[in-house]
């Protein structure tokens, strides 16, 4: 496996990997894929792809009543909060935009 | 010779729904909130918790589908798209991805009177996100994830746009037809609904596709524009002096006015979708499909056609029909004055500045069609003097009462009386000899400005049209 690709997943993983590491786990995922590859051998050429190992369709919720978690509950088990306790606080996301809301909100607001 | 460059654009577009409810889980869906609030281990992401999905979501969904004559998917399944974000608290996002709930829709939309299809790909089902907030004195971002979880919907089109214009005739009409079908409040400002448009441009007479940007962070329609106009003429000036257009995404810099690549450009998103394993595939009926599709409301461009037959002009119509609350309360006035074209005239007029002034939403008034309806009746008959029109008006948002009571109440009845108005007239023109005199010359034109002088002493409650003709008769006999 290419250096650059453990990397890239390391990367999308959001986490940093020594260069031992980056050797350790590049070999490892070497190996996963490698035994995975197996599959190929198959001619599924006439198989459905099953995305679902259970048989089961349409489970819908039926909207019961339900009250959401008091805030103290909800934020019980974060690192960290905003001086009055409201807000989940992270380290600051410079620089980054998330997928799909383009830039967030404004400053304290 | 310079080489000309053809825009390409596509729209991609973020509705979230209007229910009580959250797509994954019970948790209240509504607008605000305190933070954190509304979250439960599900919009959470806490480890056991599973998703189940709300079937009003889906309903919604496929009404949306329907109403842009998309092929709805009788077998479709959510997936997982990866990613980590902060406002994201799974490290994924619910979605949908080779199986989309509506697929090969269109939506016509008319630009400088030729009307144009443009394609819809595809119409899916996803969550959506938290929201964050930066602190720069702190060096943090605040998390508040009420928002996370609830339904929203992603409608795709095919690069049929050719023009900033034709991109916002899009969004309108898509936004009318949306907010017909009452499953989301369609506020741009608010981001209940968001537009990013992704743009290229190529050499005219050329066919390949170019790199393309995508703009993210517009909030209204007049944003879209002005974006969409700065980025095409960016690219191609960009062209012509030899340099590639970077793909990458871009922000609007309102105080700027221009398009501003984001900082921190990251290696291309790879998310790595999966079939969601929490959630079992739906299967979509026949029946629930025939019986969203009788669900779904008469399209604004259908109203829109039915106002035109009936008289009024385009340009009214249109602002009519923007708003299907808007449409019912016009036709609803109807029923106490049919005179179509001056109501229209009304409520895309004075009446709908009122409306604007006041922060009242065109689906919610509170004054009773048939006030409205009395009110045009008296302006256009002469029962209100011109000059007291708008404080009528004003006063029936102010009191609710009705216009024939205002009228008295307020002492702003239009003089009709032929001896009250002679009386004025006369003095009039003793007070204005001069000009008197030039009409009876022969100048007619000069009768105009006693016409004025005579409104002026009635204090704009005189009917026009008799003091003109008391005037004549004095002045040429």
């Amino acid at each position: 496996m290419k250096r650059e690709d453990v990397e890239h997943v390391a990367h999308l993983a959001r986490i940093q990997l020594s260069e031992e590491e980056l050797q350790t786990f590049g070999a490892q995922l070497e190996s996963i894929l490698g035994y995975m590859e197996k599959l190929g051998e198959l001619n599924t050429d006439d198989v459905e792809p099953m995305p679902y190992a259970v048989d089961v369709k349409n489970a819908y919720r039926d909207n019961p009543d339900h009250s959401p978690l008091p805030r103290d509950a909800a934020l019980k088990n974060a690192p960290q909060l905003d001086p009055e306790g409201k807000f989940f606080a992270v380290p600051k996301v410079i620089g980054e935009i998330s997928p799909n809301q383009g830039k967030s909100g404004e400053a304290g607001s | 010779m310079s080489q000309q460059y053809e825009p390409v654009i596509g729209l991609e577009v973020h509705l979230e729904l209007h229910l009580p409810q959250k797509m994954f889980c019970s948790c209240p869906a509504e607008f605000g909130g305190e933070p954190n609030t509304q979250v439960c281990p599900v919009c959470l992401g806490l480890p056991g918790s599973l998703p189940v999905v709300n079937r009003e979501g889906v309903l919604a969904t496929i009404r949306a589908g329907l109403s842009l004559g998309c092929e709805i998917a009788t077998f479709t399944k959510f997936d997982r798209k990866n990613y980590y974000y902060p406002d994201i608290p799974k490290g994924y996002q619910i979605s949908q991805y080779d199986l989309p709930l509506c697929r090969k829709g269109s939506l016509t939309i008319d630009v400088n009177g030729k009307s144009k299809v443009v394609g819809i790909t595809r119409v899916h089902l996803e969550e959506d996100t938290g929201k964050l907030a930066h602190v720069d004195d702190r060096n943090e971002s605040w998390v508040d994830l009420n928002r996370a979880g609830i339904a929203l919907v992603e409608i795709v089109t095919e690069p049929d746009m050719h023009s900033a214009e034709e991109a916002v005739a899009y969004l309108k009409e898509l936004k009318a037809i949306l907010s017909y079908l009452n499953i989301s409040d369609c506020n741009m400002e608010e981001g209940s609904l968001r537009c990013e448009p992704n743009i290229s441009v190529r050499p005219v007479g050329t066919s390949t596709l170019g790199t393309k940007t995508e703009i993210k962070n517009l909030n209204s329609f007049k944003v879209v524009l002005q974006s969409v106009q700065h980025e095409i003429h960016r690219q191609s000036a960009a062209l012509s002096r030899g340099e590639e257009v970077a793909q990458e995404t871009r922000l609007w810099d309102e105080a700027g006015q221009k398009t501003v690549a984001m900082r921190g450009k990251e290696t291309a998103q790879d998310y790595r979708y999966f079939p969601e394993p929490d959630i079992p595939p739906l299967e979509i009926s026949k029946e629930e499909i025939e019986t969203a599709r009788a669900s779904l409301p008469t399209p604004p461009k259908e109203r829109r056609k039915a106002l035109v037959e009936k008289g009024i002009p385009d340009y009214n119509a249109e602002i009519i029909v923007r708003s299907q609350g808007y449409a019912d309360y016009f036709e609803a006035c109807l029923s106490t004055y049919n005179e179509p074209h001056k109501v229209s005239n009304l409520l895309i007029g004075g009446f709908l500045q009122e409306l604007n002034q006041r922060g009242i939403s065109e689906e919610d008034i509170p004054i009773p069609p048939e006030h409205t309806a009395t009110y045009c009746r008296l302006s256009e008959e002469g029962g209100i003097g011109k000059a007291a029109r708008k404080q009528v008006l004003a006063a029936l948002f102010d009191t609710g009462k009705d216009p024939e009571s205002l009228v008295k109440e307020l002492g702003v009845s239009q003089v009709e009386d032929q001896d009250e108005i002679g009386k004025m007239v006369d003095q009039v023109i003793a007070e204005n000899e001069a000009i008197a005199s030039q009409v009876r010359g022969g100048k007619t034109s000069a009768i105009m400005a006693l016409v004025g002088q005579t409104m002026k002493l009635s204090k704009g409650r005189a009917n026009p049209q008799i003091v003109q003709e008391i005037l004549k008769k004095k002045l040429e006999g």
